[in-house]
């Protein structure tokens, strides 16, 4: 039962969120509480046209969703979840060209919180690009709480 | 209209026509958008009144983040915020080189020599969920030093003193040149 739940948040965190299509995002992994969720390079998502570097706000949109699903994933069995606040920390540019995959874990929840941090690397995953910490809103259906 | 009164006359005596101060600073603006691929991606546009500038997203399918309700993606949000961050900061810090005609962002090659501003880190406090409608941001520096920047930002819909989402952000300042060799 648990798997089938996981497998469902998995596909329909990519599948029924436009904007996560748009960008081209796969989930990689799943686990209790955590995702792992790669996008593609793309010369649409460059901010800075002297380098083609990604923008950040790209890197945000990445790192928010895969936080959302560490969220949704954790064994508590959230139904819903919204971000509160997310904090972004840019340690380097990424390479242009290389994908982007970032994992998240959700520590700690509450009856309302959950707690999140972040990582997002390109191809060298020793020197991380962006790290992030997160709180989301979160919500139960009276059915799917155990 | 009073708004593109030059800040200084180009030379003592007569003011430049303000068909000519409203080219330059449209045409500036215009060319430092356009330049990042990333803001015609998401559709953001800019308007300005003198030298404030007000950031739009018009609503599209491709930014909704959870399609129940339905509302625009936090990563959006995010992105909408940051964008207009790094808008206001470099319009800001190139001002003096537009209004002087020491810099030619309209120049073919212009968005490849300029250096942007780099994130240090970006903090977003969401407010309440962003509605499937426009969306508008304007950012204030707070604190501009020769190597960092501190940037809030404010993002509302229907009302201006309901904020659906801000932002507090730190950057780099490119360093030496403000344009590349």
């Amino acid at each position: 039962m648990q798997q089938d739940r996981t497998a469902r948040i998995a596909r329909q965190f990519i599948e029924a969120i436009p904007h996560a299509r748009a960008l081209g995002m796969t989930l990689e992994t799943i686990g209790d509480g955590t995702a792992e969720i790669s996008m593609p390079y793309d010369p649409r998502l460059i901010g800075d046209p002297a380098t083609g570097v990604i923008h950040g706000g790209a890197v945000s949109a990445l790192m928010d969703t895969c936080g959302g699903a560490a969220v949704m994933l954790h064994s508590s069995g959230p139904s819903t979840t919204a971000t509160i606040d997310l904090r972004i920390d840019y340690m380097r540019a990424a390479v242009p060209g290389q994908k982007i995959t970032a994992q998240a874990t959700c520590y700690h929840v509450t009856r309302a919180v959950g707690f999140v941090r972040a990582v997002a690397m390109d191809e060298d995953r020793d020197n991380p690009v962006a790290m992030a910490t997160g709180a989301f809103m979160l919500a139960y259906a009276k059915a799917e709480r155990s | 209209m009073t708004d593109d009164a030059p800040s200084r006359p180009a030379t003592r005596g007569r003011p430049e026509p303000v068909q000519v101060v409203k080219q330059r600073r449209d045409g500036a603006l215009s060319a430092l958008v356009r330049g990042v691929p990333y803001i015609t991606y998401l559709g953001i546009t800019f308007e300005r009144r003198g030298d404030e500038i007000t950031a739009i997203l018009p609503f599209d399918e491709k930014l909704i983040g959870n399609p129940a309700l339905p509302a625009i993606h936090g990563g959006v949000t995010a992105a909408f915020l940051e964008v207009t961050a790094i808008i206001e900061l470099s319009w800001t810090y190139l001002w003096d080189d537009i209004e002087a005609g020491r810099i030619d962002l309209e120049a073919e090659d212009a968005s490849r020599r300029l250096r942007l501003p780099k994130t240090i880190d970006f903090t977003v406090d969401y407010l309440r969920s962003g509605l499937p409608r426009d969306a508008y941001a304007r950012a204030r520096v707070n604190r501009s030093g020769r190597r960092y920047a501190s940037v809030h930002v404010e993002a509302w819909q229907d009302n201006r003193s309901r904020l659906f989402a801000q932002a507090t952000g730190h950057f780099m300042m490119p360093q030496g040149l403000r344009e590349r060799e």
